[in-house]
């Protein structure tokens, strides 16, 4: 009986095997280096002896082909995959530290932590869906945290990529993932939507702040199909202090249709870092589970729902962008305004799913001592802020599409692409005057802000004017 | 643009274009210099007139061959049905009876081709549609539609068929010519879409008196 390949101090493909760091049910973790990668590194080694589940097999081949190409802070980086004619591998990242599930035994976490928590997750998420990849396996134990904050998600192995052969498609009867987090549309056959990884990270939110699981341990799948029609347990019911906002963003992304969730990992980010903004349905109210009259009408009525089409991973996330627009609330600056109402209402017609940030920059001096009262003694920041609401009221936009933000900042360019990036905004209006002696001499803010953004900005200026002769 | 080592072409180079002459000598002269080509079943009605054509393929056949030299004629009838290299199998229409020329339209059909050759990848045409098909050691079969330049990799340990789109008479709603290429080191297939003047090609099949409908299909990838 030769040795088996992998075992410390084995060389493959130029990998010095170390030590095994964990033995999973479908894999193998060793520590490996490379004379030419500083990285450390990790390889993942497949359990493909007789007998094993067939799934493992195709979660690993799944691992190989989505792993390479993906990028960013928010996946382990990809070195090296090894065939399976030879012996199969995979060479990633090692994220130092623990996975969530090491957590678990502080369960319910408070609800400011867990709120910071979900919205990396979140991020991480928007960022995973942006490069055509849906996870299809969220829970504590897929995620992991960088030093400097990032969550980053492992474990590609039940993965769906847009744009390459979908290897569990047809696989095999059960839907596999992790029973508690599993989505209902996955029950029903469905791995082309990113809305599942939602419901995933809602089911992880209400775990992380109630200690309870929404949907219970059960791992047969009888059981798991009652979430297609029975309710979780409001969290408030649990918890009597548990904040109303934080319970509609967990409740939205626990709905059992998709297209109730957000529309976007990015736009449930968003929410989660403007709480004070979060629109407040009869989800925040609940305080009981639906009645048995509605649970009865939506087990028996599924027929009736209308089977939504194929959906598309990048059609998706085009049409639910978030759009932050700039607003100078300048008396003089009317008609400016009215151009970026214009524009604004032209990009919210077409993109129903869109939810548009409204912005205002409080100039601060660099020098003088600034007040927080002006003149007649109001308050400058919450003037501003019923200013802006004004500017918007014509968009006749509801209450979960629309925010606003005043942003105190020395260099207002600065402020609004500090926000744009901490809010994954994805479109950027900015108005232009036609002429102005300042913009002239100290450079224009919309200028600044299209020359640094990371997202698309569109600056408006306002309705062009018949030039006078002489 | 792309550095190719080898042409593979799968068939079907006359039957539906109006300057058929001109396509022969050019796959008369890639052969010369090393592409490998195959007969379709187009090519082959030049020479073994089919019973089972549509009308406008048939009288597309029958101008065809009024415009082709022996030589030209003799060329098509000779090509192969099937080529393998290494661990590549070419054939026009499916790898389990070619000479039936059945259209791989789905999973099913595709477990035909596949079952009957034990070649790594085999690549097929005649639907004049791009997909994939790839069957797991465990006989699972995953269907697929690629994405023009992004890279597929075809995996080791199952076997994958590769059905290439037209380049003249693309059948997916989209126009523009469709082909692929393979890198048989990192065992990576991409496909790609080329748009070309399809208004000339149906001026000419129209100038030609050819059927009508093999012009004005090409606008719509029909």
């Amino acid at each position: 009986m030769g040795e088996p390949p992998i075992r410390p101090g084995a060389v493959i493909d130029g990998f010095v095997i170390g030590e095994c760091v964990h033995r999973g049910g479908m894999a193998l973790l060793w520590n490996v280096t490379h004379p030419d990668i500083a990285t450390p590194l990790l390889m993942k080694v497949p359990r493909v002896s007789e007998g094993e589940d067939p799934a493992a097999i195709v979660s690993f081949e799944m691992e190989q082909m989505i792993l390479p190409r993906l990028s960013g802070p928010h996946v382990p980086a990809c070195f090296g995959i090894g065939d399976f004619a030879r012996q199969p591998y995979v060479v990633i990242e090692r994220i130092t530290g623990d996975t969530l599930y090491r957590r678990l035994n502080e369960l319910p976490l408070g609800y400011a932590e867990a709120a910071a928590i979900i919205g990396q997750i979140a991020v991480a998420l928007a960022d995973l869906h942006r490069q055509n990849v849906i996870h299809h396996d969220i829970k504590p134990s897929s995620i992991m945290f960088r030093p400097t904050g990032e969550a980053v998600l492992i474990d590609f192995g039940l993965s769906h990529h847009n744009q390459l052969p979908d290897l569990l498609q047809e696989e095999f009867r059960l839907p596999y993932g992790t029973a508690p987090y599993m989505a209902p549309e996955r029950l029903l056959g469905r791995r082309d939507d990113p809305r599942s990884d939602l419901f995933s990270l809602g089911v992880l939110a209400y775990f992380f702040t109630t200690g309870v699981r929404p949907f219970g341990e059960t791992e047969t799948l009888r059981g798991m199909r009652r979430r297609l029609w029975r309710d979780p347990y409001p969290p408030r019911k649990l918890r009597p202090d548990y904040p109303p906002w934080l319970q509609d963003l967990v409740l939205r992304c626990l709905e059992i249709e998709p297209v109730w969730r957000h529309p976007t990992a990015a736009q449930l980010a968003f929410d989660l870092g403007h709480p004070d903004q979060v629109k407040l349905t009869a989800r925040a109210e609940k305080l009981e589970r639906d009645p048995f009259s509605t649970v009865l009408r939506r087990r028996f009525n599924r027929g009736l729902t209308l089977e939504a089409p194929k959906s598309d991973v990048a059609a998706q996330l085009a049409s639910s962008p978030i759009v932050a627009i700039a607003i100078d609330l300048d008396e003089a600056s009317e008609e400016l305004g009215q151009a970026l109402r214009v524009s604004a209402e032209r990009i919210l017609a077409t993109l129903p799913s869109a939810r548009l940030a409204c912005l205002n920059v409080l100039k601060l001096n660099r020098i003088a001592l600034d007040r927080t009262l002006d003149e007649q003694g109001h308050n400058k920041h919450i003037d501003r802020l019923v200013r802006l609401r004004h500017w918007a009221t014509p968009l006749k936009l509801g209450e979960d599409r629309l925010s606003v933000h005043v942003l105190e900042a020395v260099d207002p360019a600065s402020a609004i692409l500090e926000f744009a990036t901490a809010s994954q905004v994805d479109h950027i209006l900015i108005g232009a005057r036609q002429h102005s002696l300042t913009r002239n001499l100290l450079g224009s803010v919309s200028a600044k802000v299209a020359a640094d953004a990371t997202c698309s900005v569109t600056v408006v200026r306002p309705p062009r004017r018949t030039q006078g002769s002489g | 643009m792309q550095r190719c080592e080898r042409i593979v072409l799968l068939g079907d180079y006359v039957g539906y274009g109006a300057d058929p002459e001109w396509t022969v000598d050019t796959v008369m002269d890639l052969v010369e210099q090393g592409a490998l080509a195959l007969r379709g079943n187009h090519d082959q009605a030049i020479g073994t007139p089919s019973e089972t054509m549509n009308a406008e393929a048939q009288a597309a056949i029958e101008w065809t061959r009024g415009r082709l030299s022996a030589a030209q004629r003799r060329f098509l009838a000779d090509l192969p049905m099937t080529i393998r290299e290494e661990d590549r199998l070419y054939v026009h229409a499916e790898a389990s009876q070619p000479s039936r020329w059945r259209y791989v339209r789905n999973a099913n059909d595709a477990v035909h081709s596949l079952m009957a050759t034990d070649a790594h990848v085999s690549f097929c045409g005649h639907i004049h549609q791009p997909a994939m098909y790839s069957m797991s050691a465990a006989a699972k079969m995953t269907s697929f539609i690629p994405t023009a330049r992004v890279p597929v990799q075809l995996l080791s340990g199952r076997q994958w068929l590769v059905v290439l789109g037209s380049v003249g008479q693309p059948r997916d709603h989209d126009p523009a010519a469709s082909f692929a290429i393979y890198d048989t080191k990192r065992k990576e297939v991409t496909y790609h879409r080329v748009p070309y003047d399809v208004e000339a090609a149906a001026q000419e099949i129209r100038a030609n008196g050819l059927p009508l409908w093999l012009a004005d299909r090409l606008r719509i990838g029909r």
